[in-house]
């Protein structure tokens, strides 16, 4: 690797380190099907689970009547909570602390809860078997609306915990209350509030929705009884809180466990938590004594694994007259469902939502979050965001743009007034977090000019008047939308699940030859770890990034790791590698000065090797460190060239952009057009462009999947009507805007690389622009707010009360 | 989503899947694309203990002009339709309406006979059918019959087909030269059923409506042939407030149900919207 | 309940190989191409017939796997995502595209993708960005929003054309 032959520039290129676009590894085998997901797993004498689920949202399980299904050719097992309960594993533990039924004890709390599970030799006689089990049911009043869950009638769900006043979080108001969670200078924010010249107040509800990835939740869970060793493949953004949980709840020794998480087709937060399935299947194998395998189908998906969202924010700011922010305060009402399945770092019942100040300067600020159970699907994970980042995003920005319409002021021009300085960086927030790095305005101004947002204001304003005469029947928007995120937990201080610190972690050895394996503890889910991690090394050590192989997914030679979600992956595990590659550095540091005969401080890093200062020929370069590292050592140091490093973040990262949508909307129909896109993100330094920019597009199409009609949406019974893909909005390539992004590069000044992560931004800031654009639309005709989704006949009646219509 | 159990048949002639279907009776259901079908039995909403598929009968499948009328096989696909260049000449709305049906794969396999036939008020082709005054072929143990399309749909999945018959082909006819033509679909996404359609057919005379007829989609358990809609348009210059009074014509004889694509009033209401922007861009083609 | 229904021998051309095997005449075809023929590139995202996941190409039109018996493509010619690669290994343009414009996430729905894209290639060689996107409007991504996607398919179009491929501007 010592061609000096070459330049600079062309050894920088050949490492394609980080800020390279670099092409990804993982595309060779997805490109021909030659990806590993878990279904594609087969193992010898592998069996088939399914589940028998609950056709009412709140029931009395009278009777379960096995005798037919076991009949059925095939059927070998068919497991209930009376099963379950041999074992204890009728209930499991949740990452929220509570407990949730793995199968129906005595009554089912959702449409679609498991209440029994149909062991067989393959899936269709395991589905005829599931048809052929017979419940009696006795159906029981039902909560869908979490406003009346603490009525003093309101039906009594968990009867396990009925007259339990104190839960995981403190005192419990009622028997559907979970949590009260409160932050924040209460008497400081009634003061702001009294002092007002101005404020505004709005009920702003993000509704419930599902992060759905492409695949479903699988698993294989295969026993080996002489063993006594349980192999599990399954679909796990974190597979060693996997192997943790199963350990502690399965009572079986940590080193018996085997995880494997293989290719995972997204996540999007879906496959943190651990659901009925996994147990029954661990169970089944257990029972059998073969492997079991289960595959979630869509409907389960939708309708039983994890929702998000469904946070209903009552938002009040107060300011002055000039425009500035002087308190915040928010209610939050949660609805949770059946079970308080969040999942969140375990002491943040409402994850990280006291963001909700957001990217601006509040004096004061009071939150109060309380959680409820309703009838429906546990869940509340972070879908494509970090803990409750998305909902207070929206709750800040749409209730921003509302105190812009009071005040009679642009939106934009509302946020310039209000935002952190960067003198003021690291910022200490009215709700407890420090805020590492930024430069808002210098990010909004770049977004206002390449839009030419002022053009755009004189066009609407023209518009109009036109719809006032009659000369058209459209409406146009404009959506400002400008997040602050906080990714990356976390530290240890402040953030664990189940006690777990939320550290992560590289191992990286380095072979003789100049190349190397390094894994890590996180798990790409279409991140593409395997390509940006190498890049990080490449920059680092001077080796080419095609020379690394990036291993994840197998607790047994991973370090141990918290896993890939709420954008952490390159704040902790990011950081975990740039330190492990340092470590490795210094000792190749020591190498070369024995081998260049001077002193170490006498060498300087270029590019791929160290260079001895001043004299400018006498260069080691890593691939030959490498050879010396193992072969040839100098006298007293151990041979090898590897290192590991366990990464606990000093603080959370806070990446931060502005969106700007442009929308027209057509008030006879309620359908919508957005005509332009523009993203600006700052995630600090930037490893692969290219990357950052496909995880943009793809997080935005599903922020407007969300804002504009995705939803889970139970009727008044409890039944979910948005169970397939017919009625739970994806866009396709037809619906699916076109993006422009941008970046700024404000660097992480705590974080080694300087990087902030960016996965989940667009999820995070896009919610808020479409809902801005859509409301934006419609404030010159006399609204404030109107509720998400913004679906066509959403729209319509919209534009009816308005009497456009 | 796994189906039931049940025996699969592919007959080669009309005849012999009517005599199939004859001996298997109730538990039988002939199987054209399937993409109805399939999924209900999935869902184990649909249990046939017998399948009688139809593709091995090539009779079935093709156009061909006879005189003024276009005879389409029951089992030629969206795909066909798209692709035929005596579509394209004859019935261009049929190549329009095509488009808008489900997704590429789907049309592939979709059927013109399976859209009809089926009885699902979300199907598009049936209304337009009403609209181009179709007849329908059925076939069954006691021999040939044509119905019009517009008395062929009793209810929801209720159709004048008999137990035992199948639709063996459409009869469409040849729209004339110069004749305006437009289907207009409301719709959440590709893929999905109108949350309100409308399909108009229409020839104009010296700048005003000569003859007009208008069918609509999904807005009630049926399709439905708004004649006192077209009716309001005949004579008039499709000014503004002829379309009006076409709309609320036709907003008179909907009764969608509320769903996920809205609730009644919304649908009500877009579908004279649908109504009048079909004669507007059909008028807008005619010669 | 039927009566359990006799299995049935089906016999096709799979990426170019006669393969057969005995199935239930309820056998889904995606099913049978993963379980039987162990071609697990296929995927399954909601069998009910939106994402597109299964999509495999028979006797030259693009289907959706989950919604066809494998008794009802007996004896027909059946290209999978395994069979799109170059004769001599290469990645074919399509593959390439999808590489080189990160057309390309989780990997998951990209089988079903390029086989849609290859079909719809065979049938406009030149389409316009607007007739890709409808084009593939029987698929669904979940990671790429699409617009990568559409540069993977001008990509490929451009190489199999022999033109010049022009990066769209931002």
């Amino acid at each position: 690797m010592n061609d000096m032959s070459l330049t600079r520039e062309q050894r920088e290129a050949r490492l394609e380190g980080m800020g390279c676009k670099r092409k990804r590894v993982e595309d060779i085998r997805f490109t021909q099907g030659k990806g590993s997901y878990v279904d594609d797993v087969k193992l010898p004498g592998m069996l088939h689970g399914d589940f028998v689920r609950s056709p009412h949202a709140h029931a009395r399980v009278k009777a379960i009547n096995t005798d037919k299904a076991l009949q059925v050719p095939g059927v070998l097992a068919v497991i209930t909570a009376e099963t379950l309960k041999t074992v204890n594993l009728a209930w499991m533990p949740t990452l929220a602390g509570d407990v949730q039924m793995v199968l129906a004890d005595g009554k089912v709390l959702f449409q679609n809860q498991e209440v029994a599970f149909v062991v067989a030799t393959d899936r269709y006689a395991a589905d005829d078997g599931v048809n052929a089990v017979e419940v009696e049911y006795e159906a029981l009043p039902v909560l869908v609306d979490p406003f009346h869950a603490m009525d003093a009638d309101a039906p009594v769900l968990r009867e396990d915990i009925r007259d339990k006043k104190d839960g995981a979080h403190g005192p419990r108001k009622h028997y559907n209350h979970i949590f009260e969670w409160t932050v924040g200078d209460r008497e400081l924010t009634d003061a702001a509030f009294r002092k007002a010249d101005v404020t505004i107040k709005e009920m702003i509800s993000y509704h419930r929705t599902h992060p759905s990835p492409l695949e479903t939740c699988q698993c294989v869970c295969s026993f080996d009884k002489i063993k006594g060793e349980l192999t599990i493949y399954g679909t796990f953004q974190a597979p060693h809180v996997i192997r943790t949980v199963v350990s502690l709840i399965a009572k079986l020794p940590e080193q018996k466990i085997h995880v494997i998480a293989p290719d995972i087709g997204g996540g999007f937060g879906n496959k943190v938590g651990a659901y009925p399935g996994y147990i029954c299947a661990a169970v089944a194998s257990i029972v059998t004594g073969k492997p079991v395998k289960w595959v979630e189908d869509r409907i389960e998906n939708l309708t039983a694994t994890s929702f998000a969202r469904d946070y209903h924010m009552t938002t009040e700011i107060a300011a002055t007259k000039e425009g500035k922010v002087t308190g915040l305060r928010v209610h939050v009402l949660a609805d949770h469902g059946a079970f308080d399945a969040c999942a969140d770092p375990s002491k943040w019942p409402a994850g990280f939502f006291n963001i909700v100040t957001g990217s601006y300067d509040f004096p004061a600020a009071h939150l109060a979050v309380d959680g409820v159970y309703t009838n429906k699907a546990p869940g509340g994970v972070a879908y494509r965001c970090s803990f409750r980042v998305t909902e207070a995003a929206y709750c800040i920005e749409r209730a921003m743009d509302i105190l812009a319409q009071k005040l009679g002021m642009d939106p934009a021009e509302l946020r310039l007034r209000n935002f952190i300085q960067p003198h003021q960086f690291p910022y200490q927030s009215a709700l407890g977090w420090e805020y590492d790095s930024g430069d808002y305005a210098t990010a909004m101004r770049k977004a206002m000019e390449t839009v030419q947002y002022a053009e755009l204001r004189k066009e609407q304003a023209a518009k109009r008047e036109a719809f006032r005469r009659g000369e058209t029947r459209e409406i146009m928007g404009v959506g400002v939308s400008f997040f602050t995120e906080i990714v990356g937990a976390g530290p240890s201080k402040n953030c664990d699940i189940l006690g777990i610190a939320m550290f992560d972690s590289c191992e990286i050895r380095l072979h003789p030859t100049g190349a190397g394996i390094a894994r890590m503890g996180t798990k790409s889910q279409g991140q593409g770890h395997e390509t940006t991690w190498a890049q990080i090394i490449a920059t680092e050590i001077g080796i080419p990034a095609d020379n690394i192989m990036v291993e994840e997914g197998n607790t047994d030679t991973a370090p141990y790791g918290l896993g890939t979600y709420g954008s952490r992956s390159t704040p902790v595990a990011g950081a975990a590698i740039a330190m492990a590659a340092r470590k490795i550095k210094a000792k190749a540091q020591m190498i070369a000065a024995y081998k260049l005969e001077v002193h170490e401080d006498d060498l300087e890093w270029d590019v791929d090797g160290f260079r001895v200062k001043g004299l400018p020929e006498k260069f080691l370069g890593m691939k030959d460190i490498c050879w010396i590292a193992y072969n040839s050592p100098p006298p007293g140091l151990e041979p090898g060239l590897e290192a590991v490093s366990y990464y606990d973040p000093p603080n959370m990262t806070y990446p931060f952009g502005a969106y700007i949508c442009v929308m027209d909307i057509d008030v006879d129909t309620g359908v919508y057009k957005v005509r332009r896109f523009y993203a600006l993100d700052d995630c600090g330094t930037r490893i692969n462009p290219m990357i950052i920019e496909g995880q943009v597009h793809g997080g935005l199409t599903e922020a407007f999947a969300i804002a504009m009609g995705q939803e889970i949406r139970y009727d008044d019974g409890g039944n979910v009507t948005t169970g397939s893909f017919m009625d739970f909005f994806l866009p396709t390539a037809v619906e699916a805007p076109h993006w422009e992004t941008d970046y700024t590069v404000t660097p992480s000044p705590h974080h080694p690389i300087g990087a902030k992560g960016v996965g989940e931004s667009p999820n995070v800031g896009g919610v808020p622009a479409f809902s801005n654009a859509v409301n934006d639309a419609f404030s010159f005709l006399g609204s404030t707010h109107i509720q998400m989704p913004h679906d066509f006949w959403r729209n319509w009646k919209a534009a009816k009360e308005l009497g456009a219509v | 989503m796994i189906p039931g159990p049940f025996t699969y048949h592919r007959p080669t002639s009309v005849a012999d899947a009517i005599k199939l279907l004859g001996e298997l009776g109730d538990e039988a259901r002939p199987l054209a694309g399937g993409h109805s079908l399939i999924p209900m039995m999935k869902l184990r909403l649909a249990t046939p203990d017998h399948l009688v598929d139809l593709h091995g009968i090539g009779e079935l499948r093709g156009m061909r002009r006879d005189g003024d009328t276009v005879v389409i096989g029951a089992m030629t696909t969206q795909y066909d339709l798209l692709a035929s260049d005596t579509i394209a000449a004859a019935l261009p709305i049929l190549h329009e309406t095509a488009l808008l049906i489900a997704d590429p794969q789907v049309r592939y396999c979709g059927t013109l006979g399976g859209n009809v036939a089926n009885g699902d008020p979300g199907n598009d082709m049936p209304a337009l059918m009403m609209t181009l005054g179709a007849v329908y072929r059925l076939r069954g143990p006691g021999g040939e019959r044509e119905v019009a399309a517009a008395d062929f749909y009793q209810g929801a999945y209720f159709t004048a087909l008999e137990p035992g018959e199948i639709l063996t082909a459409v009869a469409v006819p040849a729209q004339p030269a110069g004749h305006g033509y437009a289907y207009e679909k409301l719709k959440r996404k590709i893929g999905d059923y109108a949350t309100a359609a409308a399909a108009v057919v229409l020839t104009m005379r010296g700048g005003t409506v000569a003859t007009c007829s208008i069918g609509l989609t999904n807005l009630s358990e049926t399709p439905l042939l708004a004649e006192e809609a077209a009716g309001a348009v005949i004579g008039t210059s499709l000014d503004d407030a002829a379309l009006k009074k076409a709309a609320e014509a036709a907003r008179a004889i909907m009764q969608p149900a509320g769903d996920g694509r809205g609730p009644v009033e919304y649908r009500k209401h877009v579908g004279g919207i649908m109504v009048e922007r079909a004669l507007r861009r059909a008028a807008a083609k005619a010669a | 309940m039927a009566p359990q229904a006799k299995k049935t021998q089906v016999s096709m051309k799979v990426n170019g190989v006669d393969v057969d095997g005995l199935v239930e005449p309820r056998t889904l075809l995606v099913h049978f191409i993963r379980e039987n023929l162990q071609l697990t590139g296929t995927h399954i995202g909601c069998e009910t017939t939106h994402c597109g996941a299964c999509t495999v190409d028979i006797d030259g039109m693009s289907v959706k796997s989950c919604t066809m018996f494998a008794v009802q493509a007996d004896g027909s010619e059946i290209l999978t995502v395994e069979g799109m690669a170059n004769a001599d290994g290469t990645l074919s343009a399509l593959q390439e595209g999808f590489r080189q414009m990160h057309g390309l996430q989780c990997g998951f729905c990209t089988p079903g993708m390029i086989v849609r894209a290859h079909r719809l290639l065979r049938e406009n060689p030149t389409p316009t960005e607007e007739e890709i996107r409808f084009g593939i409007s029987g698929n669904l991504c979940r990671c790429t929003g699409y617009q990568n996607i559409v540069r993977a398919i001008q990509y490929a179009a451009a190489k199999i054309n022999g033109t010049e491929f022009k990066e769209a501007a931002e």
